[in-house]
């Protein structure tokens, strides 16, 4: 399986994007905003549409547009109290509509938006490994390196705010790391599947986890083990390994809660 | 002695409804215990978050002559589903005395152990918050909120769900931060006996404050201070 380039470059996307997901998806779950992947995700779709129309990098605009998406429904979530689901249905709905319009305004209804929607990690190119391996990256030092701030903030946002965090600032932050996330994922598992990766290895983790730290970890570790798994899988069951990815993630979540209740 | 914080006039209503506090006044100076008492909505809480800046005054000022404040909220849990245990929650309110960037430092660490230490949880410490009682969550939360190192401390309801048993050991913790470190105190309490021993000074808020002075010169009227009546 690994002498075929195609799949080598496929496990190196899907290394980066298995670390990254949960790390970032640690802090939208535990601020109880998991939807929000989701809500990016068909912003990113929107994103998608909008390089086509103007011929620009789909990955580019898709990153742009996600970005203007998740900071907008942090804006309305952190103006008006107990509206985040709100602010996620009118991001939600605007983009997914946006990116119809725009497609076939562009004249591209027909293309395959497949590969977008539920992630084509086979068709990753060098180029393509190299821009994910370098936002990744720069995405998982930005939350090493602010690592106690977000924390702060996820454990007590008035405590933080009290104690003269920038809350609104880690938060914006929260939801740009969660763009940039969807946007170098949507080769790998798809823009709407995405968000499953960035949730459920987290929850399968806070089941068999003993603190806070071991929970990001044991995240990572679920998030990589169901990437690697569901590829090789695909591969040799001829699935789409989109699909299958999360089908695992799924899997270890079922395996954690019955763990959790043997445990007691 | 200087003032720790300074109300003047101040007026506060959510939205477009009427007032929950009207037209306050307030002096606390530095290294005063003060208990804050009243009736359930007669706008304890409200008085504090508008201390703390987490609302800000329809009218009026409200000046703090503090930089560090430590805030314990009513019913405090952590916000987050995921294990936390005692050190991280307490390191979670240090985060406002050190860097924005990278690991805590050597110094950062003592204080949070110090602050364990101090609330008697050291045992525990590497333990899951969610496997100790009521009161030792409780005390776990006043240790995150002295990791700060904080000149004002200020409490809404701590001793709310928690056993008689403690609420002592909380008041015995309120008085050593008091009495040791000179630490500016805010108690808020809608019944206050298990500090009323070492109380010097209460203030009575329904919509306003209608008393202000020591526990000897309350009325007998209010001597329960979460009664209704004018």
């Amino acid at each position: 399986m690994l002498d075929l380039e195609f799949m080598r470059l496929a496990f190196g996307a899907g290394i980066v994007v298995g670390l990254l997901a949960p790390a970032v998806g640690f802090f939208l779950v535990q601020r109880r905003l998991s939807l929000v992947g989701d809500g990016v995700g068909h912003v990113a779709f929107a994103g998608v549409a909008l390089g086509y129309l103007l011929n620009l990098p789909l990955v580019l605009t898709a990153l742009v547009v996600s970005v203007i998406g998740g900071l907008s429904i942090e804006w309305i979530r952190a103006r008006r109290r107990n509206a985040g689901d709100q602010a996620l249905a009118l991001i939600f709905y605007t983009g997914i509509a946006g990116g119809v319009v725009l497609v076939s305004a562009a004249g591209a209804l027909n293309v395959n938006l497949f590969q977008f929607l539920f992630g084509s990690i086979l068709t990753v190119t060098r180029s393509d490994l190299a821009v994910i391996a370098a936002l990744g990256a720069g995405a998982l030092v930005v939350i090493t390196m602010l690592y106690r701030p977000l924390v702060a903030v996820v454990v007590d946002e008035e405590g933080a705010r009290v104690a003269g965090l920038p809350v609104g600032a880690l938060n914006s932050l929260t939801v740009v790391l969660a763009a940039v996330t969807i946007a170098l994922s949507m080769r790998v598992v798809g823009i709407l599947l995405i968000a499953a990766l960035m949730v459920l290895p987290v929850i399968a983790a806070s089941r068999i986890a003993w603190s806070m730290r071991s929970t990001i970890l044991l995240g990572m570790a679920i998030g990589l083990g169901s990437v690697l798994a569901g590829i090789t899988i695909a591969y040799y069951a001829d699935l789409p390994p989109g699909g299958t990815t999360v089908l695992v993630a799924a899997a270890t979540v079922l395996l954690a809660e019955s763990w959790s209740a043997v445990r007691g | 002695m200087s003032l720790a914080l300074r109300l003047r006039g101040v007026t506060f209503g959510y939205g477009h409804a009427a007032p929950v506090l009207r037209n306050v006044d307030l002096d606390v100076q530095q290294g005063e215990f003060v208990a804050i008492a009243g009736p359930n909505g007669g706008g304890k809480t409200t008085l504090v978050r508008l201390i703390v800046g987490l609302e800000h005054p329809t009218s009026g000022r409200v000046e703090l002559d503090v930089d560090n404040v430590g805030y314990l909220p009513q019913r405090a849990q952590a916000g987050i589903d995921a294990p936390l245990t005692v050190r991280e929650l307490v390191t979670a309110g240090r985060a406002s005395r050190t860097r924005l960037i990278g690991p805590l430092g050597a110094a950062d660490r003592e204080a949070v152990r110090a602050a364990v230490d101090r609330v008697g949880l050291a045992p525990q410490a590497d333990r899951r918050l969610s496997t100790l009682s009521g009161g030792q969550q409780q005390r776990a939360f006043i240790a995150k909120a002295l990791a700060g190192e904080p000149e004002l401390l200020v409490l809404d309801e701590p001793t709310t769900g928690v056993d008689v048993e403690a609420q002592e050991a909380i008041a015995e913790l309120l008085q050593q931060l008091r009495s040791e470190l000179a630490m500016t105190i805010l108690y808020v309490s809608h019944e206050f006996g298990a500090v009323e021993e070492f109380v010097k000074r209460i203030v009575l808020v329904r919509g306003e404050i209608v008393f202000d002075g020591p526990p000897s010169a309350l009325p007998g009227v209010w001597h329960d201070p979460s009664h209704t009546h004018a």
